[in-house]
């Protein structure tokens, strides 16, 4: 089975005043995978992810979605097709039952004609949807939980809240900035699940990640990005053998050898 | 739902009244007192406005003087939507009075047009013109947006005045009146009314969420796949249109249109009073406009002393971040208060 | 010939009406909409000094400036220092300050008959066959002389140092120990006095009438914005741009058409490249 390339990343560099922050970075995913983008801190994950969904304009190469170049492009467009992303700090409306924070994708031009997630064709009362939206990704219903206000939600909520953001648009890529970064590990077995029900669902994805472990369990090939470069690309064994790798996240042999 | 603000060893506590939680579902209809809890500040001010022009019957001065109040009212609504639900600070109210009334002055005086046509005209047309003139800096940070909104009027009032355009300092006379008194003060107060209710539906709907996210959280509204700046501009059309409504309706009471009405008093009063009467609540801004306006036309012996004076109140509500008359009305009328020791 | 000397007149007014708004910008992104009232003030607190308490007017001229800038500093310590970070209300705090000055002094001050101050140097010269008045020649050195301080002293000084680090970023100047308040303090005193010493060279071509604040407050803002707030380079060239188009409108169009050319380069500015010239403000989209 031949997957086509949903989404190719050529040759993106981008500076900020001194700082390289990418350098010729090259990434291509194909449809149904789970790629996940790791690097230690300020490698430029992401601004590699900012610079896909159009929230940084790129200073050389190219980004394409499903063969349409989308370099540049404003973020409603490129949300407006299909790819979407999470926020690393989330800020919903805490004030608000946690269903209202879908009202606003729901509202947008893709989501009616898509009728978001769950509804097929026409969209049904934008309320219901949110809420049977929330219903699939865990939020008990019987217990009300889509109704709660958004403060009173503890972190593992909050991260599927904002997941739900981006599917309510029926996306065909999410970028997941951290999803797993502040969960306790009763919240992360939870959120495992989500992801490959996600996958089987047929969406595509992109994770950056901390969290090792769990990532190398869901994701079927992995980057490696360091100072702004792409420093090794594989599957999980393949990319944790590599010397370069291994130097990023822990120091050269030399200091290992001390450890 | 409950508040608290910490003072020393005591704590304020901020509870909802039992009446206001009992009148929260839909059981409030069974009892008179909850139904009249309820209606009764709708009412107050519904029929208050309403019957403000007969109580002043015998005062033609002050029959006048409502009808400013009501062009000021619009522009304060206006502001404070763009403002508190938008997150743009429009600074030059001047700009969509002078706008609507050159428009309808123009519509008038060159094509003969009455005024149940031109005072319409000029509000749409007005309102896209301004949204037009505006539409530039809506992208950019919010700053552009006041600075611009600013500058138009200043400027506007100079180019009229350079080119000798439109009348020129002397404006353009000789317009259409209203057919008389009591259509020129309901007109403008069922226009009042009819903005203040459509705008609060508007908040309330799904569609306030979205201006919302505009203004609190836009990077998160662009990731859900949602045009800010269209978003933006349509804020800007319904602040610019109701503006523009006002000023037509001020060409027409007047009976002329010149460059004084790009002028200071329509940026410094809406702005006092939605910052006076509660920014943020739509009503604060008419209640707002009802104090200002008449101590204003009060002291109009003292000139240009009354903008510095509203100025000046106007940075101590701000640096003070006082609440304002209606959020501290409605507090006071939805919870108690009390002090609890810790 | 006649153009170009008063193109670079023209040229030299806008530099110095712009420098102090686009200071105080730069360093604490703070629009000092009081800028045109301060430019006013310096000069009725010099005539006052001059006429009503008989100072001598190089005496006058110090004290009202060092006056001026000891008003916009408290104008930030007392009132816009409260509502930093709130971008709504600083706006609206200094508009508002702006107009109580500025109308209080149309009430209060500047009312009842003409003010005017008098020239540094009486009388005019010929330069290169066309004819100048030497204060006209004294806002062209004062401009330079303004300009090249400021770069000393933003380049030379700690203090200044202090002040350029704040203006490209300032949670890293933070880190570096710079405090950011008492910067944005010293950023608003220099800007007033930048807008009073403007005001003292370029008053005493005219009468002191309040309407110059406003006019002050416009063509500042104008410069910046084709400049690109937050850039001195950007205004110096903006303020070039529009001070030769002004005079070029003056000699073909007719004098009256000087205004329309502010707005026609706002227009322009916004719609083709809305960050200005020089502008370091990147649009929204490129805050992450």
């Amino acid at each position: 089975m031949s997957r086509e390339s949903l989404l190719r990343v050529e040759n993106v560099s981008k500076a900020f005043g001194g700082v390289l922050a990418l350098s010729a970075v090259d990434l291509e995913v194909h449809a149904g995978d789970i790629v996940g983008i790791i690097g230690p801190n300020g490698s430029g994950k992401t601004t590699l992810v900012n610079a896909i969904t159009g929230f940084i304009k790129v200073d050389h190469g190219r980004v394409s979605f499903k063969g349409r170049e989308i370099t540049n492009w404003k973020p409603h467009k490129i949300a407006d097709m299909g790819l979407t992303r999470t926020f690393q700090v989330m800020r919903p409306y805490f004030s608000l039952p946690a269903f209202k924070n879908l009202i606003v994708p729901l509202f947008s031009r893709r989501a009616r004609r898509t009728g978001g997630w769950r509804g097929g064709g026409k969209m049904g009362s934008r309320d219901t949807v949110a809420v049977d939206i929330l219903e699939e990704i865990g939020f008990e219903r019987d217990s009300y939980v889509p109704y709660k206000v958004a403060s009173s939600l503890p972190t593992g909520y909050l991260k599927r809240l904002e997941l739900a953001r981006c599917l309510a648009l029926r996306p065909e890529l999410v970028i997941c900035d951290e999803v797993f970064s502040g969960l306790s590990m009763s919240e992360m077995a939870s959120m495992v699940p989500l992801i490959e029900k996600l996958q089987m669902e047929g969406i595509t994805l992109i994770m950056v990640e901390h969290r090792l472990r769990e990532l190398f369990r869901l994701a079927n090939r992995v980057v490696v990005l360091n100072f702004g470069c792409k420093i090794a690309e594989g599957t999980a064994e393949e990319v944790m053998g590599h010397k370069e790798v291994k130097e990023a996240y822990f120091g050269s042999e030399e200091v290992l050898s001390y450890v | 739902m409950t508040m608290s603000v910490e003072k020393g060893d005591r704590r304020k506590e901020r509870l909802d009244r039992g009446i206001k939680v009992r009148t929260d579902g839909v059981y409030a209809i069974s009892s008179w007192i909850e139904i009249t809890y309820l209606v009764l500040p709708r009412m107050a001010l519904i029929v208050g406005l309403l019957a403000l022009p007969l109580v002043l019957t015998h005062f033609p001065y002050w029959q006048r003087v409502v009808s400013i109040i009501g062009i000021y009212a619009l522009l304060a609504i206006g502001f404070d939507f763009l403002a508190n639900f938008v997150g743009l600070v429009s600074l030059g109210g001047g700009l969509y009075i002078g706008v609507g009334a050159y428009i309808a002055a123009l519509l008038n005086s060159e094509f003969g047009l009455p005024t149940y046509v031109t005072v319409p005209a000029a509000t749409v047309l007005g309102g896209a013109l301004c949204t037009m003139i505006l539409f530039p800096c809506l992208p950019l940070r919010g700053v552009y947006f006041a600075i611009v909104s600013l500058m138009y009027p200043l400027l506007a009032g100079r180019v009229i005045e350079a080119l000798n355009i439109f009348g020129g300092t002397d404006g353009i006379i000789g317009l259409d009146g209203f057919s008389s008194g009591w259509v020129e003060q309901y007109l403008l107060i069922a226009c009042v009314l009819v903005a203040l209710f459509v705008l609060r539906r508007m908040v309330t709907e799904d569609v306030g969420l979205v201006f919302r996210g505009v203004k609190d959280n836009d990077q998160a509204v662009r990731a859900s796949a949602i045009n800010i700046t269209t978003y933006k501009a349509l804020g800007v059309f319904i602040a610019a249109a109701l503006g523009c409504l006002g000023g037509a309706c001020l060409a027409h009471i007047y009976m002329w249109a010149g460059i004084s009405q790009f002028a200071l008093d329509f940026s410094i009063i809406p702005i006092a009073a939605t910052v006076v009467g509660g920014g943020g609540t739509l009503v604060g801004a008419v209640i707002g406009c009802v104090i200002l306006v008449p101590i204003s036309e009060v002291l109009r012996d003292f000139g240009t002393l009354r903008i510095a004076v509203y100025a000046l109140i106007l940075t101590g509500f701000i640096v003070f971040k006082s609440e304002g008359i209606m959020t501290y009305a409605t507090r006071k009328y939805e919870q108690t208060e009390r002090w609890v020791e810790i | 010939m006649d153009i170009f000397i008063y193109g670079i007149i023209n040229s030299a007014s806008l530099v110095l009406m712009a420098l102090g708004f686009t200071l105080v910008y730069g360093v604490s992104r703070l629009p000092n909409f009081a800028h045109g009232a301060l430019y006013v003030l310096t000069g009725y607190i010099t005539w006052l000094l001059l006429n009503r308490v008989g100072l001598s007017y190089p005496l006058s001229m110090a004290i009202s400036l060092a006056a001026t800038g000891l008003i916009g500093a408290a104008m930030y310590q007392f009132i816009l220092v409260r509502v930093r970070g709130m971008a709504i209300s600083e706006i609206i705090a200094s508009y508002a300050i702006g107009l109580a000055i500025l109308e209080g002094l149309r009430w209060g001050g500047l009312k009842g008959g003409t003010f005017t101050l008098p020239p540094f140097v009486e009388g005019s010269t010929l330069l290169f066959g066309v004819s100048v008045d030497y204060q006209r020649l004294i806002v062209v050195v004062a401009g330079v002389v303004l300009v090249s301080l400021l770069w000393l002293f933003v380049s030379g000084t700690k203090l200044g140092l202090g002040l350029k680090g704040m203006a490209q970023d300032e949670q890293a100047a933070m880190t570096l120990g710079i405090d950011s308040d008492r910067m944005a303090v010293v950023a608003m005193a220099v800007g007033s006095m930048l807008a009073g010493a403007a005001a003292l060279v370029l008053l005493p071509l005219a009468n002191i009438i309040v309407e110059t604040g406003y006019n002050v407050l416009i063509m500042a803002v104008a410069v910046c914005i084709v400049g690109g707030l937050g850039s001195w380079n950007g205004a110096i060239l903006a303020a070039f741009i529009i001070g030769f188009a002004q005079i070029l409108t003056v000699v073909f169009l007719g004098a009256h058409y000087q205004v329309v050319v502010a707005l026609i380069a706002i227009i322009i500015t916004l719609i083709m490249r809305p960050s200005g010239l020089f502008g370091r403000q990147k649009e929204l989209e490129e805050r992450v």
